[in-house]
C-alpha cells in the first residue's frame, strides 16, 4: 500500500493522460463507430484508474483524521459508479487530477520568486585545513571558526570575517545593491554574496540557516505561509466546511432519497477554490517583495500595511544617508591654499564634521597640505595652532568670537545663509581673519521626495518626520520633501508617544527607521518598517523589511500591499461566487456532476492566474538569474 | 535535542499540509511542528532518544510525500 502509494503520486500525471486517452476513446466509439460497449469499458477502466490515487489519498488524510476534499470527491465517484452512472465518474475524477495537475504547475509559478532566492544558497565550500590544502565540502559541515578560501567570481558560503586577501563583493543577494562593495581583511561578509575579483580567505562565524542569507530565506518562507486575517478565516471555515457537506450530502440522499442528487451535491460543495485562493494571493505578493528587496513577515503585515495611512519617518539614516558631506563653501582669499589647509587641520581630527572636510577637499584634487603647528582642542569650539609664522584658528562662531576674529558684513551674511539652511557651520582664521565658511550636512537620500511623493499617490494620507536633531536643521529638510508635519528635537521615547498619539487619533501609524535606536517606535507602531542594511535588530523587531534603504522600494512595499490585499478579497469573491452559483445551478437543474466538478476547477485555475498577477509587477531590481550566472 | 528540517517535493493542497502536520506531531519525541506549504518543508524539534530523522521522512514518506533531503542539527 506504501509503495503503492508514492508509485501512485509518482506517476499520477501519466496516469491523468491515461484517463484522458480513454475518455476520447469512449466518446469516439459511442458517438461514431457507434460501440456502446466499448464506451462504456473504456469508461469504466477511466473511473477506476482515476479512483485510485484520489481515494489513496481521501484514506490516507482520514487515518489522521482529516476529512479531505479527496473524499468527498472518492463517495461522489465510487455512487456514480455504482449507480451505473460511468461517464460520470470517469469525467469527475479525470477534471479533478487534471486539475490537480494545473494547480501544481501555476502554484509552482506563484512560488518562483522565492524559489529563485533558495537557489542561490550556497551549497558547496572550500574548506582550508590546518596544513593548508583545501578540500570541497557540504556548507553543513562547517562549523564556526572553519576557514574557507573564495576564489575570484566564487560565491561565499558562510557568514564570517576576512582574514586574508581583500575583493570587491556583489551583495546583490543580501541588499538587493548589485554595485559591489570593496572589503578587506577583519571586514564581514555574508553567505550568498559573490566576490567580483579577489581571493579571500574568510573565518566562519555562522553556516547556513544561521546566516543572514539564511534568516531572509527562513523568514520569507515563513512568511508565504504565515495567513493574513481574512485567509486563517476561510482556513478555519474549510475545516468545518468540508465535513458539513459531507453531512449535508447524506441528508439530502436521508430526505429525498435521490442517491444521484446526494453525489453531486458531494461535488459541488468542494471547497477548491474557496482553500487556495486567499493564501496564493499573499504567496504571490509576498514572492515579489522578496524579489524587490522588501520582506514582508506574512498575511498580517502585508494585511496591516495596506490599511496604513499615517508614515511617521526618521530622519536621520532614514531620510537622510546619516553620512556628513560639504554642502557649500564661502572662500576669502587663495582657495586652493586655504582648503589644503582646512584639510590638514581636520585630518587630525575624527568628527564626522572633519571627515566629511577631508573628503571634499581631496574629491577637489588638493592633496598636498601644508605643515602646521601643533593643535589644542577647545572644548565645544574647536581646533586651534600657534607658531612663529602663523595663528590659525578651525571651529564655530564661538570660537572666532574668543578670539577676536574680524568677521565683515559679507561674512557674517554667509555664516547666517548656512545657518539658516540647517548647515553645522565650520570656520577657518588664520592671524585673526576669516578665511573660510564651510556648510556641512547630512546627506538626503536621493530618491526621498519620489518615493513619498508616490506613497502619496497611492493613497497616504499624513507624512510625518520625526527627529532628534534641531528644529532648523529639521525644517531644512522637510521643506524639500512632501512632509506634513515635523516635530523636531525628541528623544526616542518622544518619538514612541507621537507613534501612539497618532494611533489614539484612530490612525493607522507604520513607522520607518533604521532600527538602530527605534526599536521602541517600530515595535509600537501598526507596522514597523525597517530600513537599512539588514541588521539583526530590524529583522526581529520591524515587520517589513527593505533590505535596501530605498524609497522607491518603500513606495513599491506600499501598492504592493494594497494590490495583494486587493487581490486576496477579488480571490474570496470568485470563490464564494462560483459555489452560490453552482448551487443555483443545481436547484435550477443545468449543473450535472461532471459539469460541477467542470465549473470548479477552473475557479480554481482563474484565482491563480489572477494572483499571478501580483508576480509580474515591477522586478527587475535583483535580477537573480544573472546573479546565478556570475556564480555558477 | 534536535532540529530537522526535512526537504518535501512541492505541495499542492493545503489538506496534505493538515495530514502531514498531524502524522509528524503524533509521533513520539517530537516537537514545535511546522509544515512551509510554500516551501514544501517540515520544521521540528526532536528528541534523539526517542526517534529520528529517518523516522520522521520514513512517516512522510508513508503518507505517499517525496523526502528530497534532510538536515539535522544539534541543539543544546
Amino acid at each position: 500500500m506504501i509503495k503503492l502509494n508514492i508509485w501512485i503520486s509518482k506517476h499520477q500525471n501519466k496516469m491523468t493522460a491515461a484517463i484522458a486517452v480513454l475518455i476520447a476513446l469512449s466518446l469516439v466509439s459511442d458517438y461514431l463507430i457507434k460501440a456502446p460497449i466499448v464506451a462504456t469499458g473504456a469508461m469504466i477502466i477511466a473511473s477506476i484508474i482515476g479512483a485510485i490515487p484520489v481515494a489513496l489519498h481521501a484514506i490516507s488524510a482520514l487515518k489522521n483524521k482529516v476529512i479531505s476534499i479527496e473524499l468527498l470527491v472518492t463517495i461522489a465517484v465510487i455512487g456514480a459508479f455504482i449507480i451505473g452512472e460511468y461517464e460520470e465518474s470517469a469525467v469527475v475524477t479525470f477534471l479533478f487530477l487534471f486539475g490537480n495537475f494545473l494547480e501544481q504547475k501555476t502554484l509552482e509559478k506563484t512560488r518562483s520568486s522565492v524559489k529563485s532566492l533558495t537557489k542561490m544558497a550556497p551549497t558547496t565550500a572550500e574548506l582550508v585545513n590546518e596544513d593548508g590544502t583545501t578540500e570541497t565540502v557540504d556548507v553543513d559541515d562547517l562549523d564556526e571558526g572553519d576557514r574557507v578560501l573564495v576564489k575570484p567570481g566564487g560565491q561565499i558560503p558562510v557568514d564570517g570575517k576576512i582574514i586574508s586577501g581583500t575583493g570587491y563583493m556583489n551583495e546583490a543577494s543580501i541588499t538587493g545593491e548589485s554595485t559591489p562593495v570593496k572589503k578587506g581583511i577583519g571586514d564581514k561578509v555574508f553567505a550568498g554574496s559573490l566576490t567580483d575579483n579577489g581571493t579571500i580567505t574568510v573565518e566562519t562565524t555562522s553556516v547556513g540557516e544561521d546566516t543572514t542569507f539564511g534568516k531572509i530565506i527562513e523568514l520569507v518562507e515563513e512568511a508565504q505561509d504565515s495567513q493574513s486575517p481574512a485567509a486563517r478565516f476561510i482556513d478555519k471555515f474549510a475545516t468545518y466546511y468540508t465535513p458539513a457537506v459531507l453531512v449535508i450530502g447524506i441528508l439530502v440522499w436521508a430526505i429525498t432519497r435521490d442517491f444521484p442528487l446526494a453525489i453531486t451535491v458531494l461535488v459541488l460543495g468542494c471547497p477548491g477554490a474557496l482553500v487556495i485562493g486567499a493564501p496564493v494571493s499573499n504567496v504571490a505578493g509576498i514572492g515579489n517583495g522578496a524579489k524587490n528587496g522588501i520582506l514582508m513577515k506574512g498575511g498580517n503585515a502585508v494585511n496591516s500595511f495596506s490599511h496604513v495611512d499615517t508614515l511617521v519617518l526618521d530622519k536621520t539614516g532614514t531620510l537622510t544617508t546619516g553620512k556628513m558631506s560639504v554642502t557649500d563653501v564661502d572662500n576669502f582669499g587663495d582657495k586652493t591654499e586655504n582648503l589644503a589647509m582646512l584639510s590638514a587641520v581636520e585630518k587630525t581630527s575624527d568628527h564626522p564634521l572633519g571627515q566629511a572636510i577631508v573628503k571634499y577637499v581631496a574629491d577637489q584634487n588638493i592633496t598636498e597640505t601644508p605643515a602646521l603647528p601643533e593643535l589644542d582642542t577647545v572644548k565645544g569650539q574647536g581646533l586651534m595652532g600657534q607658531n612663529d609664522d602663523f595663528k590659525i584658528l578651525v571651529g564655530n562662531e564661538r570660537l572666532m568670537k574668543a578670539n577676536n576674529v574680524k568677521i565683515s558684513a559679507e561674512q557674517k551674511a554667509a555664516i547666517n545663509k548656512r545657518m539658516n539652511d540647517g548647515d553645522s557651520v565650520v570656520l577657518m582664521a588664520v592671524d585673526q581673519e576669516l578665511r573660510l565658511v564651510v556648510g556641512v550636512n547630512d546627506q538626503l537620500r536621493s530618491d526621498a521626495r519620489e518615493g513619498l511623493q508616490a506613497l502619496k499617490d497611492a493613497g497616504l494620507k499624513r507624512i510625518v518626520m520625526l527627529t532628534g536633531d534641531n528644529k532648523v536643521a529639521a525644517q531644512r529638510v522637510a521643506d524639500r520633501l512632501p512632509i506634513d508635519e515635523v516635530h523636531a528635537e525628541l528623544l526616542p521615547e518622544d518619538k514612541v508617544t507621537y507613534v501612539k498619539k497618532f494611533q489614539e487619533q484612530g490612525s493607522t501609524v507604520a513607522f520607518v527607521g533604521d532600527g538602530i535606536n527605534d526599536s521602541p517606535s517600530l515595535a509600537t507602531a501598526d507596522i514597523g518598517i525597517g530600513m537599512g542594511t539588514g541588521t539583526d535588530v530590524a529583522i526581529e523587531t520591524a515587520d517589513i523589511i527593505l533590505v535596501k534603504s530605498s524609497f522607491d522600494a518603500l513606495a513599491h512595499a506600499y501598492v504592493l500591499a494594497k494590490k495583494t490585499v486587493a487581490n486576496t478579497k477579488e480571490n474570496i469573491i470568485i470563490a464564494v461566487g462560483t459555489v452560490a452559483l453552482l448551487l443555483l445551478g443545481l436547484i435550477v437543474g443545468v449543473i450535472h456532476m461532471g459539469s460541477g466538478m467542470f465549473v470548479h476547477e477552473i475557479s480554481i485555475l482563474v484565482v491563480i492566474f489572477n494572483a499571478m498577477r501580483l508576480i509580474g509587477n515591477k522586478s527587475q531590481k535583483l535580477d537573480t538569474d544573472q546573479v546565478l550566472k556570475t556564480a555558477n | 535535542m534536535a532540529k530537522v528540517i526535512l526537504q518535501l517535493g512541492a505541495l499542492t493542497c493545503p489538506s496534505c499540509m493538515t495530514k502531514i502536520q498531524k502524522a509528524v506531531e503524533n509521533q513520539d519525541g517530537v516537537s514545535n511542528v511546522k509544515v512551509l506549504f510554500n516551501a514544501g518543508k517540515v520544521r521540528a524539534d526532536i528528541d534523539e532518544s526517542k526517534t529520528s530523522a529517518d523516522k520522521l521522512s520514513a512517516v512522510i514518506t508513508d503518507l505517499g510525500y517525496e523526502v528530497l533531503k534532510t538536515k539535522v542539527k544539534e541543539i543544546a
